[in-house]
């Protein structure tokens, strides 16, 4: 292969505003989750409506029998020793390894939570205006009615299972999966970790006690955060995984530089 | 054995390392210190969207009251004025307002309950993220300020409290803004009977939007200060003090 036919394969993908929000969203994501996970440990267990407590039905629990760590779900107990619940000594719902800090600090962890949702929210309202104003969220992001067609969808979600990532000029664009799955993180999952944690500040409900109504409460709130926060997790964890699949390093250097090589057609 | 590094160990140790840099950088007091400056922004933004007193905390149904309203931090103080007291139905015991007023005052339980009183049935958000509802008949803290004739000097209200936790007094502390609100009240009743010791009998505090630790219980005095410096570790509680709690708890 000659130099200028790769040159020829290597496009402009990613603006610089994406480029900044990815990354510092990366930072500030990993920071709320593990910080996330540490206000968790200080009362492990969620409910659904107005109130909950310990004298009140959980569906979900994180805590130990002893030594042993389980997790309790709408009444189904799971072993979870090592992991949750109970691991390295520790009798807390999420190891200390995962936490921010790596100790229990109840107010730290609190701390960094706020100072990070600012960044995330403030970041995410930005973001928005950004990609509506530069028709980012058009042109690159909403999937187009011809990719929303079952068969469209099926196809893709075959070529997914079986590694089949786009190639040559396919690939120039995102794939309806990967679409999908950005407009769910961007247009519901993140605004509902946004107002759901507003919800659960005693000020943001005398402030706007519409919170309250369109999450059914103060602690359905805090479930629905932990459900949001589960959605994210998810999210990076195959996202990284794409990444591996479809190249790393050319991933990397598209988002860090913006330029992306167009990966070459298979060979029939 | 011992000398020999394998792989595991290695990614192991590297790990621990890593994650032992990691909290130099999250704990250091540089960094509490700059993580500050995201919680006044908070306190900010969250009076702004509050219209400073005007916003009134949620306020729910007798349907919605927790069945079961758990007792948090002291359950039965041990000082022994207090257990004499709690013995004698607080017949002899008053609550001393000072500080910065015009009038100190010393009130039995009987003046307060013949006070104007407001109830409220509210939500409680424990720091740890449970909740409870409960409905609370109490004097508005504002009247008692007033008819102290407080300072215009006052900035903070400390509540000097008859329990001990973590070894020390417990005390909590608001501004003036909190003071004032409508909400906020000397609470003597909960839930249609005078308050229980676990809750904090004969007299606690409700702030209705700020989190449980800033809702003192045990009151034994109210004092208006310029000033929290000086008050026992300066940073206006004890959960403040001991365990860095943030001292506006609006989140």
């Amino acid at each position: 292969m000659t130099e200028p036919e790769r040159d020829a394969t290597l496009i402009y993908r990613t603006r610089l505003p994406v480029r900044i929000w990815h990354w510092i969203n990366a930072v500030t994501i990993l920071v709320m989750v593990m910080s996330g996970m540490a206000i968790f440990n200080a009362h492990p267990r969620l409910y659904w409506g107005k109130f909950g407590a310990n004298p009140d039905h959980a569906w979900l629990e994180i805590s130990n029998h002893g030594t042993v760590g389980f997790v309790n779900v709408t009444g189904i107990e799971f072993v979870t020793t090592g992991w949750l619940g109970y691991a390295g000594n520790v009798d807390l719902a999420f190891p200390l390894s995962v936490t921010l800090p790596h100790q229990y600090d109840l107010a730290l962890s609190r701390g960094w939570h706020f100072a990070g949702a600012w960044v995330l929210a403030l970041g995410w309202l930005i973001f928005a205006g950004y990609s509506i104003f530069s028709r980012h969220l058009q042109n690159d992001l909403l999937p187009k009615s011809e990719e929303l067609k079952p068969r469209a969808l099926w196809a893709d979600i075959k070529a997914h299972a079986r590694l089949h990532l786009p190639r040559g000029e396919a690939a120039r664009r995102y794939n309806p999966l990967q679409k999908i799955a950005y407009v769910v993180i961007l247009g519901l999952v993140l605004p509902t970790l946004i107002l759901t944690g507003l919800t659960m500040s005693p000020a943001m409900d005398a402030a706007w006690p519409w919170l309250l109504t369109l999450f059914g409460g103060r602690q359905s709130a805090r479930s629905l955060h932990f459900l949001a926060a589960l959605a994210i997790v998810t999210f990076v964890v195959v996202h990284l995984m794409m990444v591996v699949l479809a190249g790393p390093i050319n991933e990397l250097r598209s988002m860090i530089t913006g330029w992306y090589r167009l990966p070459q057609e298979r060979d029939q | 054995m011992s000398g020999l590094i394998t792989r595991r160990n290695m990614i192991l140790g590297s790990g621990a390392l890593m994650l032992s840099g990691c909290d130099r950088l999250t704990t250091a007091p540089a960094t509490r210190d700059a993580l500050t400056i995201a919680e006044r922004a908070t306190r900010s933004a969250q009076r702004l969207v509050m219209r400073g007193r005007s916003a009134l905390a949620p306020e729910f149904a007798a349907a919605d009251l927790s069945p079961v309203f758990r007792v948090n931090g002291t359950s039965r103080p041990d000082n022994a004025d207090y257990v004499r007291h709690a013995a004698t139905g607080f017949a002899d015991w008053r609550l001393t307002v000072d500080g910065l007023v015009a009038r100190p005052l010393q009130l039995s339980l009987a003046q307060l309950h013949a006070a104007p009183t407001r109830t409220q049935i509210t939500r409680h958000d424990c720091v740890e993220g449970w909740s409870a509802i409960g409905q609370w008949t109490g004097v508005p803290l504002g009247a008692v300020l007033r008819h102290a004739g407080l300072s215009t000097r006052a900035q903070y209200i400390v509540f000097h409290c008859a329990d001990t936790l973590l070894g020390e007094t417990y005390y909590e502390s608001i501004d003036v803004v909190d003071a004032f609100h409508p909400q906020t009240i000397l609470a003597h009743h909960m839930n249609g009977s005078p308050l229980s010791i676990g809750h904090g009998a004969p007299l606690r505090l409700r702030v209705e939007r700020q989190l449980g630790y800033k809702q003192a219980k045990y009151i034994m005095r109210i004092e208006a200060v310029e000033s929290l410096a000086g008050i026992h570790g300066g940073k206006g509680g004890l959960w403040e003090d001991l365990h860095g709690y943030q001292w506006y708890a609006g989140i």
